[in-house]
């Protein structure tokens, strides 16, 4: 099932995807259809009892360490951003007036289902309630060597697009060997495939559940391939993922 | 909004804990002479932060349970300011944020700063204080002053660090800033093993008191 969270009809409203629509599940509109173009695209992500752990990974990919002519990392490489940064499908990023070089980033997104800790890669994947495509914005004029890659760069409103849906787990069946895309305006500008993980799921799950306890609804952002280019105010940025779905976000000008 | 609503329980963040990195004069000063080195290259132009996850929150009068091979912890005195609707501080309150010691600023630091339990939290926050700019934190180890942390020695004070915080990401209500931790005269932090206790106080906002302790092997 391909789960999605909306604002429709002066709400939010969940919904799985339904023949080409969106079929809403809870409250007073339940098994009503509406169009995707009708709905304004939200996280697709449940609600938490306290802040969101969103873990992201740099350098995660053979190919992209080589892009940043950086060694491949020996132990994941991974920070942390706030649940803020995240917006919906077809949402607006925005970039600075001053900036010469922002790129997109698509990656898969796992979140938890179950509370994780001390899980052995083995039993990793009984831990994963589902996936969903994420574009990880980074600005590289903002980057400084200090717990790179720093806050600036990673953490900024709007430049963390993620959906548009929330797949169930036992959709995937083979999470590590999904093909991903990035089109800029229709051109396909990165591809590669979730093989190519330095550190894949199941190794990521049982890195972080040693020393941490995830919860349900926390999401590991799983890094991203070669294949990076700059995209400019009007760029309309599709990042997709096999079988997970197609993540709309166009990039407009922030005025200061 | 009134976020400090939450006055009669013992109180829990609502939104993301972020910390800051080297915003005491003191540790930046102490670092300066290799901020141009490899692999830093040059000193940070804006404040470097992180993530303080919530896992690490840890409620008042709650242990700080050692694990997975970890024998000794920094302790981190700092004020964390509990934000408004309106992108102000509404709030504040004493946080003891723990570290695993490490030397190195060059990566993110998840497994030193993101462990269960690693924020030890406040049991009320105080309405927000102008007057914080000037505050003093004693730490006491077992009881004994180890270290006075002095506000009025942040890099960036607390409204220039919203300020330059804001101008990339906007706190949300309920998300805490923590202004930074200070180091001793050495550039270390006090440190705490297990059996220690450690409390940190300040004039007009409740103190933190936890006992460090050690769990069984997993």
């Amino acid at each position: 099932m391909k789960h999605a969270r909306i604002a429709w009809s002066g709400a939010v409203q969940q919904a799985v995807e339904f023949d080409g629509q969106l079929r809403i599940t809870q409250g007073p509109h339940k098994g009503h259809l509406v169009s995707w173009d009708d709905v304004v695209w939200l996280p697709p992500l449940p609600p938490v009892p306290q802040a969101r752990t969103v873990i992201a990974l740099g350098l995660n990919y053979a190919d992209h360490a080589k892009e940043l002519e950086f060694k491949a990392p020996q132990e994941p490489l991974a920070f942390m951003k706030g649940e803020a940064a995240f917006i919906g499908h077809k949402a607006l990023t925005k970039r600075p007036a001053d900036v010469k070089y922002m790129h997109y980033e698509c990656e898969l997104a796992v979140v938890m289902g179950r509370t994780a800790r001390h899980v052995q890669k083995a039993d990793a994947y009984d831990y994963v309630g589902g996936y969903t495509v994420a574009n990880d914005y980074a600005i590289r004029d903002y980057l400084e060597n200090w717990y790179r890659p720093n806050l600036r760069v990673k953490n900024r409103d709007t430049c963390t697009p993620i959906g548009p849906w929330l797949v169930d787990a036992a959709d995937v069946p083979h999470p590590m060997a999904l093909k991903l895309q990035t089109t800029v305006n229709g051109k396909v500008t990165q591809s590669g495939s979730t093989a190519d993980m330095i550190f894949d799921v199941p190794t990521l799950i049982e890195y972080f559940s040693s020393f941490m306890t995830l919860q349900p609804g926390d999401v590991i952002l799983t890094g991203t391939p070669d294949g990076i280019v700059d995209c400019q105010p009007g760029d309309v940025i599709v990042t997709e993922i096999e079988g997970i779905g197609a993540l709309t976000n166009t990039i407009v000008k922030a005025h200061p | 909004m009134p976020l400090i609503r939450t006055l009669q329980h013992p109180w829990q963040p609502q939104g993301t804990v972020y910390g800051t990195l080297l915003n005491f004069q003191r540790e930046w000063d102490l670092w300066a002479p290799r901020m141009h080195d490899d692999p830093h290259k040059a000193p940070p132009q804006q404040p470097v932060l992180y993530v303080k996850s919530a896992n690490t929150f840890n409620a008042a009068g709650h242990d700080l349970v050692l694990l997975d091979g970890v024998t000794e912890v920094d302790v981190g005195a700092s004020l964390g300011l509990v934000m408004g609707d309106d992108g102000q501080a509404q709030a504040g309150a004493l946080l003891l944020d723990w570290s695993v010691p490490h030397a190195s600023y060059f990566r993110p630091p998840i497994k030193f700063r993101c462990r269960d339990g690693y924020l030890g939290l406040s049991q009320v926050l105080t309405p927000f204080q102008a007057a914080w700019d000037r505050l003093e934190i004693e730490v006491l180890l077992n009881g004994a002053v180890v270290q006075r942390v002095a506000l009025s020695t942040l890099k960036r004070s607390i409204p220039q660090l919203l300020s330059d915080v804001s101008d990339f990401m906007t706190l949300q209500a309920g998300d805490v800033l923590m202004v930074g931790t200070d180091c001793l005269e050495t550039g270390l932090r006090p440190r705490a093993r297990a059996g220690d206790t450690v409390e940190i106080r300040a004039a007009g906002l409740a103190s933190v008191v936890q006992k460090v302790t050690t769990g069984s092997p997993a």
